[in-house]
């Protein structure tokens, strides 16, 4: 047989498995929309697999140019896509998110934590110090509407519920706190000075408001009004700040590993803590719509709550509010196996 | 064979690469301006249907008052729809949207899994800084600009855009194709097979032409040809793609 007889032969030979190829892409049909909870058929993928890849490289040299070797590739690319799949049962996966992901991200953050709330706590004192000297700087920070208001004797969070419902400020202002939280995270593309830049703003505003409805003589006022929400919702700001802070040294200081793979490391590591940072401004905007304007609560129940949702906020943040349930392993290697 | 866009070879335990083509800009976009305007049109179809309820008449106008009620079951859902549509579908939909869906193209991780949920928001909260300054210029330039085609969001998350257009039918070629191989090589085996399995799908004149074409390759003198009518032609062909002495084990 000469070698040209002898490679249609192998082609031949390869065609003549077509059946098992097409077996093989429905079942990862079946496995990928989720239509089947037959375990031999998932076992029989890691089968398909081999048998395909084994395929493919045979069609690559007897059929290079061929529909059948463009066929091979796409079930084998699909049966791959199939085996690499991730855990996708949302409620386990949640879990272990806010169990160990969040904690671990925590603690690989806790230095940038403490160069971002350094920032914000430095841009606070400074806008404090900036409109405590000169009021009149005050109107680069804040709305003439609140600058008159206060300039009246009264903070413009008064009768704030005559206005707007509960709910409706909760999901204005829960929405407007996510947004610039992730906003502070995905600025740090910007080699973290987005990140600083939101960071200081927000420091400067808020030092700044403090520092001139202090001379309005309304500052307690103001504490009262913030203690209840303001504990997590200032908290929840310079955690985002730290997650861009990890974002943008990344792509300054990538190490050996190279810019992009950085980049995709960290913005993947720091992105876990902003879901912890969305659901705890979720409470904070609910504390803000219900409690913080309401005159019925006073400071002790403001800063009680304030407080207790600080305390919430660790206990998720250190996974130790889901960590408690979790069972006990056994001692020992006999007590597992008689367990 | 149709032209293989730039694609990733990814390695896996095998040790046979496994090929995926690269969507581009292209394709990005065409997903994106179905996406949009299926979030557009669900938002406003909420919206207004919902305002007609809350109304009770043939009137959108929002209440004098700031309404809880109005909030909640009208615009709020509206802005949830329009806002989330990407979040929500792709975690729902393993790393696809009715738009990707519709340009034929998935998301998948750098080793060509399926990407998990923390990737998939991360890829979403990029879009912020993917649509600076306007008319997600930044992403576009980026998915132009670097070799995987990708956005600021898929570099953070570690994701791909690739094709995932249908397979070609092997039932129309295969069958044959293994019988003929005897006479024909791979390549022109498919051909005739094909040619064979769409006969009665394509125009007279097309397939006659077709049929000329593919049996004055493989040897037949066109003046034989050019007396032969559809029947003949096809006859031809028929015996073109059987095999000689028997198919190989």
């Amino acid at each position: 047989m000469n070698a040209a007889a002898r490679q249609q032969a192998l082609a031949a030979a390869l065609l003549q498995r077509a059946p098992l190829w097409q077996q093989a892409e429905e079942r990862t049909q079946r496995l990928a929309r989720g239509r089947t909870e037959n375990a031999a058929d998932a076992l029989q993928l890691a089968d398909d697999y081999r048998l395909l890849a084994h395929d493919v490289a045979r069609a690559r040299t007897l059929l290079p140019r061929s529909r059948t070797r463009e066929y091979l590739e796409h079930v084998y690319a699909g049966v791959h896509s199939s085996l690499n799949h991730g855990d996708w049962r949302l409620g386990s996966t949640l879990r272990e998110l806010f169990r160990d992901d969040i904690p671990a991200a925590i603690v690989w953050l806790r230095p940038y934590i403490l160069w971002a709330t350094l920032i914000f706590v430095l841009a606070a004192l400074a806008g404090y110090a900036l409109v405590h000297r000169f009021p009149e700087l005050i109107a680069l920070f804040a709305s003439p509407d609140l600058i008159a208001s206060v300039e009246h004797g009264r903070l413009w969070t008064e009768g704030l519920l005559n206005v707007v419902p509960s709910s409706v400020l909760s999901i204005q202002i829960l929405a407007n706190n996510i947004v610039v939280s992730l906003l502070a995270y995905c600025a740090g593309f910007l080699f973290g000075l987005g990140t600083l830049y939101i960071l200081g703003l927000n420091g400067l505003m808020l030092g700044a408001v403090f520092a001139f409805v202090s001379a309005h003589g309304l500052g307690d006022e103001l504490f009262g009004f913030i203690v209840a929400h303001g504990c997590v919702e200032l908290s929840v700001m310079c955690l985002s700040g730290a997650a861009g802070a990890a974002v943008g040294e990344a792509l300054i200081r990538p190490g050996e590993q190279g810019r992009a793979a950085a980049f995709h490391s960290a913005a993947l590591r720091s992105g876990e803590v902003l879901i912890a940072c969305a659901v705890l401004l979720v409470g904070a905007g609910l504390i803000e719509g219900y409690v913080s304007p309401d005159p019925r609560f006073g400071l002790p129940a403001r800063v009680a709550i304030g407080v207790s949702y600080w305390l919430f906020m660790l206990a998720l943040l250190s996974g130790r509010l889901l960590r408690w349930r979790r069972p006990r392993a056994p001692a020992t290697l006999d007590a597992a196996r008689a367990a | 064979m149709s032209e293989v866009a730039p694609g990733l070879a990814v390695d896996s335990v095998t040790g046979i690469d496994v090929s995926l083509p690269l969507a581009g800009a292209g394709a990005r976009s065409y997903a994106f301006i179905v996406d949009w305007h299926i979030r557009l049109v669900l938002g406003l179809a909420w919206f207004v249907s919902g305002a007609l309820l809350y109304n009770g008449r043939l009137s959108l106008n929002p209440p004098l008052t700031n309404e809880a009620r109005w909030f909640g079951t009208v615009v709020a859902p509206a802005l949830a729809i329009y806002f989330l549509y990407h979040y929500v579908l792709e975690v729902a939909m393993h790393g696809s949207t009715p738009g990707k869906r519709m340009a034929q193209v998935r998301l998948v991780t750098r080793d060509g899994g399926v990407p998990g949920i923390g990737p998939l928001l991360v890829r979403n909260v990029f879009r912020l800084v993917d649509s600076l300054p306007v008319f997600y210029g930044l992403g576009l330039t980026l998915v132009v600009l670097t070799r995987d085609n990708v956005r600021c969001g898929d570099m953070a998350a570690g994701t791909l855009l690739v094709y995932a257009q249908a397979a070609p039918s092997l039932a129309l070629t295969t069958r044959h194709a293994a019988g003929s191989l005897g006479t024909l090589e791979a390549g022109a085996a498919e051909l005739v097979a094909e040619l064979l399995a769409r006969w009665p799908t394509l125009m007279p004149a097309a397939r006659a032409q077709l049929a000329r074409q593919l049996l004055a390759r493989h040897g037949a003198a066109a003046a034989d040809l050019a007396g032969l009518d559809e029947q003949g032609l096809r006859a031809r062909l028929e015996h073109l793609a059987q095999p000689r002495g028997g198919a190989p084990a």
